[in-house]
């Protein structure tokens, strides 16, 4: 199955109460079939929330989102969805919680056998099906999610800061895994993180978002030879696209080394 | 450094400090001569048992089956009411209070209706051995199947699976470790509110045994009859965690 489409039109989300909240003001974006979108931003930016609008999980305040020329009213078909904490079911073996979306549609379990067999091959997992999830660390859970994720064949896959809270190592891991994935089944992937490293690494464009509200910065097309090794890290090419939002960061405020120096000289 | 106890050591602790306690007793009711009236030594208790065990057991079956029944009577009903009050905001706000307002009714207060209503049975028994024990369930319950994470109830909207199967298949069983909690508290009350019944009406049970033992002034026969109770509540709590173990190997129990 193709990608999908999503086109965001002017979206805006605003919390009510008494002091109204505005996460996301204006956002304009069209990602195209087969896409890997990085959305990067500081908390509070509001990344999470035009993901979560995306899956339908909440409800747009104004403008136009469509998911294939649909209006997102409520989940859409067809979308996966990765979360920070891997939401795995602990009484479930990892097969069983990898059947869980082909359980909840009222497929045939038995027909997506091989398909799960080939998913959990594809991210190293074959012979941990029968375990239970916490017998694996948490990047085998992650593996784990990202395959129930796409047993039923998403055309388009969210990922919500899936390897936020992985450590280092595992997370450079986690990156080239996702990407050889995605290179395999080449669905939409809209991916969440605060990561400059890891959203430039792994996208077709990075979408920068600002702090409070949410607004896009700028959008960064990543024009970088696919399959990507981790190497590509160290190359010049690679950090004039992470110096670049580095310093659209550092005109937002986020980062400021002169406080990082006081606190060094404190420290030595 | 701690050294891990396994459980075969725990019992065998648990064991000689049990005895020490009984040989202790014994000792005491010797040495100061206290009269079996006010506190029988632990032989005569044991003797008493052996010697007409076949009379204890009668009465035992008969506790511990109106025990059961209440508690599995509030098990099922406890359930169902707070699968009820977490489904619907409308239903809790006018049931809740109601349930909160008859809990704080002191059920032993008001044993003695239950013989006016439904008689010197065992349904009373059972009555009182439910209403005393449902509150429990109905609790830990309610927590439980308000405990499923946020991104597991995302996750179950974007999978847009029918609401029985999120119900049966994340929101109960990620709920059944606190369901078992409530139910180990809800087994100890259910034979609390049991005796309680045969306390205030009844030809039958250990409760009935205790209190025309002590009309009597038949001391040994009082304290046989409460070491027989003892057991049962420490059997029906280890059968509980037993199965606690059985049912949610995922978590580590804190019945060690």
């Amino acid at each position: 199955m193709s990608g999908s489409t999503i086109t965001s039109i002017n979206v805006c989300k605003v919390y009510g109460g008494e002091s109204p909240l505005t996460a996301l003001d204006g956002i304009s974006l069209d990602i195209e079939p087969g896409e890997f979108i990085s959305i990067l931003g500081p908390s509070g930016s509001g990344k999470s929330t035009f993901l979560h609008c995306i899956a339908g999980l909440e409800e747009i305040s104004s403008g136009s989102l469509k998911a294939d020329g649909q209006e997102i009213s409520g989940p859409p078909d067809h979308v996966g969805m990765v979360f920070q904490r891997d939401a795995l079911l602990d009484w479930r073996t990892i097969e069983r919680n990898i059947m869980l979306p082909i359980e909840f549609a009222k497929k045939p379990v038995a027909q997506y056998k091989q398909t799960m067999r080939d998913l959990l091959k594809l991210v190293g997992l074959s012979d941990f099906g029968s375990k239970y999830p916490r017998e694996l660390s948490g990047g085998m859970r992650q593996r784990a999610a990202i395959c129930r994720a796409l047993i039923d064949q998403p055309s388009l896959l969210l990922m919500d800061e899936p390897f936020g809270a992985l450590d280092a190592l595992t997370r450079d891991q986690m990156n080239v895994e996702l990407q050889r994935i995605w290179l395999e089944t080449l669905n939409t992937v809209v991916f969440v993180t605060h990561g400059i490293a890891e959203a430039v690494f792994l996208a077709d464009r990075v979408v920068v978002f600002t702090p409070r509200p949410g607004r896009i910065a700028d959008i960064i097309e990543i024009d970088l030879h696919r399959p990507r090794k981790l190497a590509v890290r160290e190359t010049p090419e690679f950090g004039k696209y992470t110096n670049h939002i580095r310093a659209l960061f550092h005109e937002m405020g986020l980062i400021n080394e002169e406080i990082e120096q006081v606190n060094k000289a404190v420290l030595s | 450094m701690i050294k891990k106890i396994h459980g075969s050591q725990a019992w065998i602790l648990g064991s000689i400090s049990l005895f020490g306690f009984l040989v202790v007793w014994e000792f005491f009711v010797r040495v100061l001569h206290i009269r079996p009236i006010t506190l029988p030594p632990p032989s005569a208790v044991i003797n008493e048992l052996l010697s007409e065990w076949v009379f204890y057991l009668d009465h035992a079956v008969y506790t511990l089956f109106t025990t059961l029944m209440g508690f599995i009577l509030a098990v099922l009903i406890g359930v169902l009411l707070a699968t009820m009050l977490v489904g619907s905001k409308r239903f809790e706000h006018t049931v809740y209070p109601l349930i909160i307002g008859l809990n704080s009714v002191p059920k032993v207060a008001i044993a003695p209706l239950f013989v006016i209503w439904l008689g010197t049975g065992s349904e009373p028994k059972i009555a009182i051995a439910f209403l005393i024990s449902v509150f429990a369930v109905i609790v830990d319950a309610m927590h439980g199947l308000r405990s499923v994470p946020s991104d597991v109830l995302d996750l179950g909207r974007v999978l847009k699976g029918s609401k029985m199967d999120f119900f049966f298949k994340v929101r109960l069983p990620s709920a059944l470790p606190s369901i078992l909690a409530g139910m180990k508290v809800a087994i100890s009350l259910a034979l609390v509110g049991a005796i309680v019944g045969e306390f205030v009406a009844s030809q039958q049970g250990l409760g009935y045994v205790i209190l025309s033992a002590q009309g009597t002034f038949d001391t040994p026969r009082v304290f046989a009859a409460v070491a027989i109770l003892s057991f049962m509540g420490l059997f029906l709590y280890g059968a509980l965690a037993w199965a606690e173990g059985y049912l949610t190997p995922w978590r580590t129990s804190d019945t060690k």
